[in-house]
């Protein structure tokens, strides 16, 4: 595969992502807090993007069940577990615990490097060393020096 | 506008949700793929393994601020306050770590997977949307800065 069909689908796709999540006011963390913020001074913005997104994805996941394979790919790699481990419950209530602290989720925390790097520059380093501190335990050197093996 | 919400901006919020879908939906028929931030973040540092190439998880991480960049630079629009860099960084390591260990964020979850209608992600997402309400609601009873 030519490096052009590897590069340019993500790329718009991170780009149309990126200006989505800014129209739409995601990237300020007080409108993002301010949907959270269900009990006091509520801002339904939020779910105004998270419907315009999703109807937008019901018709791609209706189109897809009939392309054999993906337009610039060979084959589609999407998630198939259906299984429900306490990882996913617990990782999931962290991860909103995050996000309610700073307003900030992964999307539009790397797409704010752009806007106000300085002050988001300190919640992406930190997430990368959360996911590099996850990562840990499975690798292979780490499991022998606490299996002393 | 809404009566009840003065400072909500319908028309904005679907508009930019419009644009999100469309670059999911880029990416499952485009490329084949989840367009799920953390995920692809992973993949991108090496501490994931799958065979979505480097040029390709690079590729959409670039564009996210360049997306950005486009819209600040062609609408009004105003830079956002945050939080102090501690809490920044307490709250960048809580959400590494849970996204990695709970399988996606906000994007492969909430948009791609509730979409599918996929139960792991419907449970996922309500899990850190009730998490992310109850810590919302804590922090302004302890009156912290937002």
């Amino acid at each position: 595969m030519t490096l052009a069909r590897l590069l340019i689908p993500p790329l718009v796709s991170g780009g149309l992502f990126g200006a989505g999540l800014t129209l739409s006011g995601m990237t300020d963390p007080a409108r993002v807090r301010g949907f959270l913020d269900l009990f006091g001074d509520w801002d339904p913005t939020l779910a105004f993007v998270m419907a315009g997104a999703v109807l937008v994805m019901a018709v791609a996941w209706r189109i897809r069940a009939r392309m054999p394979r993906p337009i610039f790919g060979e084959k589609f790699s999407l998630p198939d577990r259906t299984d429900l481990d306490p990882k996913l419950l617990t990782g999931s209530a962290l991860f909103g615990v995050g996000w309610g602290i700073a307003g900030l989720c992964p999307g539009p925390a790397v797409a704010s490097l752009a806007l106000s790097p300085g002050a988001v520059l300190p919640f992406v380093g930190a997430m990368l060393a959360g996911m590099v501190l996850h990562a840990l335990p499975q690798q292979r050197s780490f499991r022998r020096l606490f299996q002393g093996s | 506008m809404i009566e009840a919400f003065p400072n909500a901006l319908p028309l904005q919020g679907l508009l930019g949700g419009l644009l999100i879908g469309l670059a999911s939906a880029m990416m499952l028929l485009g490329a084949g793929r989840i367009a799920g931030v953390s995920g692809i973040t992973a993949r991108a540092t090496r501490l994931s393994g799958g065979d979505m190439s480097m040029t390709s998880a690079w590729g959409f991480l670039v564009g996210l601020p360049l997306g950005a960049a486009i819209i600040a630079l062609s609408t009004e629009w105003r830079p956002a306050e945050y939080a102090s860099w501690p809490v920044m960084v307490v709250a960048g390591l809580i959400v590494g770590i849970g996204t990695r260990m709970g399988s996606g964020c906000t994007s492969g979850h909430g948009v791609c997977g509730v979409s599918r209608f996929s139960q792991r992600s419907l449970i996922a997402t309500s899990t850190f949307m009730i998490t992310g309400i109850a810590t919302v609601f804590i922090l302004s009873r302890l009156g912290s800065p937002s």
